[in-house]
């Protein structure tokens, strides 16, 4: 590929994005006839802004590469990454939007008045947050690598570099917009080319670029195609309730002006991730015919990027690669910037005295971390490392935030006794399921631990709490009330004060 | 899911990092923890002042929010330990409130038969001893068999010489001693108390300054508005309306009684009008722009703690300068803040000057400021008051900086 098409993909995309992240919050009124409530962010902006910032390089590239591997089975992937906010929008959305609290350690600390379990769901935020980096920068050294030659140390820290400075110069002023945008480029840089393909396929079908005759997309004698029921479940599980924990996504629902809108927004999003995870998918299908060399040797993850320019030759295909590679950058970029804020927030918050230089040297040590690990190691399964990110999530943040809101006798003693259970059991599975072979029996149960994680830690923090009921919060009545009652109306005109 | 050979490394890494980040904390912990206990060792009998200290520490700790149940537990398992009793308990007024006692004592008695021990004590205010008879002993469910504990004693517990409660203890033998060491720890209990009361008033305290502080619709905006009004009711009849309902929403704004807190987005509304009003009588002379960031509008901030700025914007720098002038307001997401800003091109104000007006050494013009000033850092602690920017004739620039996180304020 020519390598000036991913120097000018980057180049634009920074630019673009530190535009908007300038000059959005200045499109103002400079009259005073200035509303406020036209300036509260519609739940169409703030859809496409959460959109943004969750499709990331598991998405972007990861799911592609993980048809070409595994063919079917891969689906369960989107899936999961969308239904997961039907279990948001059902059981935290609107809840979490009132409580006022706006990070999750916050949260912790007001449901269950004890700072020890804000510090243990700290940790835990970060601890998320640093290996959901780490795929982001894998897929951006894997970008750079197929699309520059240049090495692959160079993408990672290009993308770490970029955040750091936007969010250290406070260049992400109006980051719902820049996030929202990230939404729609993402899309039509994978739809447009996507588009193109099919329309090329469909009118030559004579030629080398089109289907060979007699092609199976999925051979049923295909030796990768056969997950287990309990495979695929516990997937699901990490998947679903995994996403309810993601510190940069809880953030977003702040922008909503109140509980109801903040339902509209995550109704929004189902059918925005929906509409996106039509094109991975195509892209995995017609990777495993015309790209198969990559899925035995080379990287999988690179399909989306080698698609459009193995099919369409000349300046077209370069123009509609150029678009791929950027809109594979705004992933890395967009939910990079969207963690390392998250992170800076509560290592802030909880270690640096919370001012506005302890935010800046948080969010650094924010994004380095996570570059120092991704330069440690080597990952080309993108989808499946961020799917492991969720397994973890749902097994420590998840309980918290579903019993927090629904439960009245969660304690604090409970809350962190199944943070940790789940939290070490989630690790440890990860850690020996890793060491064994292909072929051991155990090795979907450790690796995929998330079915019987996630329930240990449920039941793990509902037993601890109802052992230690002495040590409810005294105001959970009012902290509940705050959470599910209806927001006051604003008052209208004509009201008696 | 699919074998993903690779990030087989990643995850090792990771956890590897993780196992040792974990097992250095934990060596630090324990170091720190032994290299303190080393420190603490002396003669016996230093310890055990030490412990009797420590306990009274750890105890006063509890009852620093006044009798309530929680913390009386956990001060009377202190207190007991002090004391060397079977049991130790409080109560106050009306209830018992906590009992810890071990052994045949473990189990808490009914509330009415303990306020039966203590109503002679809460009568007259002075230490009473009980002994335990088998109809007491009985009543308060301690087993018969077991008669080891023979007397009680019932000290009061007086704050600003009211009989607030008791502290009772049940002992094996009511020596002189004893009852003289549970006065003690009665009075010392009673200390607590007051202490805790005067913090309680500190707060009202506290809370009353801000209610006093809580800002004024100011008097000379009223009367320039409505002759601002007045002065289009004939040429202009459909904009006098518009103002006079403006007017009325404002002011229903600022004359609200309810909550001490209110959101950004709120507030930005009641200055929109304050400046429709504004505009009204300056006309082409005042310019006005905005830069809010949406991420920020929710932000609780302390009822009208903005809109005095923008007034003294206008008022006292763009009032009495020559030509137009220019207010910004602009708010920023500063991650765990908000930061608004107000900036005016107007005459500015000399830095001393200032400084004697936020001291309180001046009355008069500006008092609006330093009551903001002033309850921002009653809410938020020192560090977020107002920050000014100003010198003569070079505009001035106000900043405020306020948490996003306020659990304990209702908007």
């Amino acid at each position: 590929m020519n390598p000036a098409i991913g120097y000018t993909a980057l180049i634009s995309v920074s630019v673009i994005t530190a535009l908007i992240g300038f000059y959005g919050l200045r499109i103002s009124r400079t009259t005073s006839d200035f509303y406020v409530a036209s300036r509260t962010v519609r739940p169409w902006w703030n859809a496409s802004a959460i959109g943004g910032e969750y499709l990331s390089a598991a998405s972007f590239l990861g799911i592609a590469g993980l048809i070409m591997i595994s063919g079917l089975d891969a689906l369960w992937f989107p899936i999961g990454y969308t239904a997961g906010y039907l279990m948001l929008l059902f059981f935290v959305a609107a809840p979490l939007r009132r409580s006022g609290a706006y990070t999750v350690p916050d949260f912790a600390q007001a449901r269950l008045n004890s700072t020890r379990a804000r510090h243990v769901t700290s940790v835990l935020v970060v601890v998320v947050g640093w290996f959901y980096i780490v795929p982001q920068l894998h897929g951006a050294a894997l970008t750079i690598r197929t699309t520059t030659g240049l090495p692959s140390w160079v993408g990672a820290g290009a993308v770490v570099v970029i955040v750091c400075l936007t969010v250290i110069t406070g260049g992400m002023r109006s980051i719902t917009f820049v996030q929202a945008f990230q939404y729609w480029l993402k899309l039509t840089a994978l739809a447009v080319p996507a588009i193109f393909i099919l329309l090329q396929l469909g009118a030559h079908s004579g030629q080398p670029a089109a289907l060979p005759v007699g092609t199976e997309f999925f051979p049923l004698a295909d030796p990768l195609n056969g997950s287990s029921m309990y495979g695929t479940l516990s997937l699901m599980v990490a998947l679903l309730f995994g996403t309810l924990g993601l510190p940069h996504v809880l953030v977003r629902f702040y922008t909503n002006p109140d509980g109801a809108a903040a339902r509209r927004t995550t109704l929004i999003v189902l059918g925005l991730l929906s509409v996106f995870y039509l094109f991975p998918t195509i892209y995995g299908v017609l990777g495993r015919v015309f790209l198969p060399r990559l899925a035995a040797h080379g990287s999988p993850d690179a399909t989306v990027l080698l698609l459009p320019g193995t099919l369409i030759g000349g300046l077209g295909g370069d123009i509609l690669s150029a678009l791929v590679v950027a809109g594979a950058f705004a992933a890395f970029l967009s939910t990079t910037s969207g963690l390392v804020v998250s992170l800076a927030g509560v290592i802030s918050q909880d270690l640096l005295g919370g001012n506005v230089r302890g935010f800046r040297i948080a969010a650094v040590a924010a994004a380095v971390v996570p570059l120092g690990v991704a330069l440690g190691t080597d990952s080309l399964a993108l989808a499946g490392s961020v799917g492991m990110v969720f397994a973890f999530t749902a097994s420590t943040v998840c309980p918290l935030l579903l019993l927090g809101i629904w439960w009245r006798g969660l304690t604090d003693a409970g809350a962190v006794a199944g943070m940790l259970a789940g939290g070490v059991l989630c690790g440890t599975a990860m850690l020996f399921g890793a060491q064994l072979g292909a072929d051991s029996p155990w090795r979907e149960f450790l690796t995929q631990p998330a079915a019987w994680t996630v329930p240990a830690a449920f039941v793990t923090m509902v037993a601890v709490s109802l052992a230690t009921a002495g040590r409810r919060n005294p105001g959970v009545a009012r902290f509940m009330s705050k959470l599910h009652v209806p927001e006051r109306p604003h008052a209208l005109p004509g009201q008696s004060v | 899911m699919s074998a993903d050979p690779l990030s087989d490394s990643t995850l090792l890494l990771i956890i590897t990092i993780a196992v040792v980040a974990a097992a250095v904390a934990v060596v630090a912990v324990a170091g720190f923890r032994l290299s303190r206990s080393h420190r603490e060792l002396g003669t016996d009998a230093e310890r055990a002042t030490f412990r009797a200290l420590h306990s009274a520490a750890a105890a006063g700790a509890q009852l620093r929010n006044g009798l309530e149940p929680a913390g009386a537990l956990k001060a009377s398992r202190q207190l007991r330990a002090l004391l060397n009793c079977a049991a130790f308990a409080m109560t106050d007024g009306s209830g018992l409130l906590a009992w810890d006692g071990s052994g045949a004592a473990a189990k808490q008695p009914d509330s009415g038969v303990v306020m039966g021990l203590a109503a002679q004590a809460l009568g007259n205010g002075r230490t009473q001893v009980a002994v335990l008879d088998s109809a007491l002993r009985e009543s308060l469910g301690l087993p018969e068999e077991d008669s080891d504990l023979k007397a009680a004693v019932i000290c009061p517990l007086n704050v600003d010489s009211r009989v607030v409660g008791t502290v009772i203890i049940l002992s094996k033998q009511p020596s002189a001693g004893l009852v003289r060491a549970t006065n003690e720890v009665a009075g010392w209990v009673s200390a607590q108390l007051e202490l805790a009361e005067l913090s309680a008033s500190r707060t009202l305290l506290a809370e009353a300054e801000v209610r006093a502080l809580r800002a004024q619709i100011s008097p000379h905006f009223i009367y320039n508005s409505l002759n601002a009004i007045a002065s289009f009711i004939n040429t202009d009849p459909q904009r006098a309306r518009d103002l006079v309902v403006e007017f009325a929403d404002f002011t229903r704004y600022s004359f609200r009684r309810h909550g001490d807190f209110t959101t950004l987005a709120e507030e930005l509304r009641c200055i929109d009008r304050y400046l429709l009003l504004e505009s009204a009588r300056f006309g082409d002379r005042l310019r006005i722009s905005l830069q809010i960031a949406p991420e920020v509008l929710s932000t609780v901030i302390p009822f009208l703690s903005l809109q005095p700025l923008v007034e003294n914007a206008v008022r006292h720098g763009l009032e009495a300068k020559e030509g137009p002038g220019l207010v910004q307001l602009c708010a920023r997401d500063l991650g765990a803040y908000t930061e608004v800003t107000i900036e005016d091109d107007g005459v500015g104000m000399d830095p001393g000057e200032l400084r004697a007006v936020l001291a309180g050494l001046h009355d008069g013009t500006h008092v609006g400021l330093r009551n903001v000033d002033a309850r921002l850092r009653q809410v938020y602690g020192d560090d977020h008051g107002l920050a000014f920017d100003t010198a003569e004739g070079r505009g001035m620039l106000i900043t405020m900086t306020v948490p996003k996180n306020q659990p304990g304020h209702d908007a």
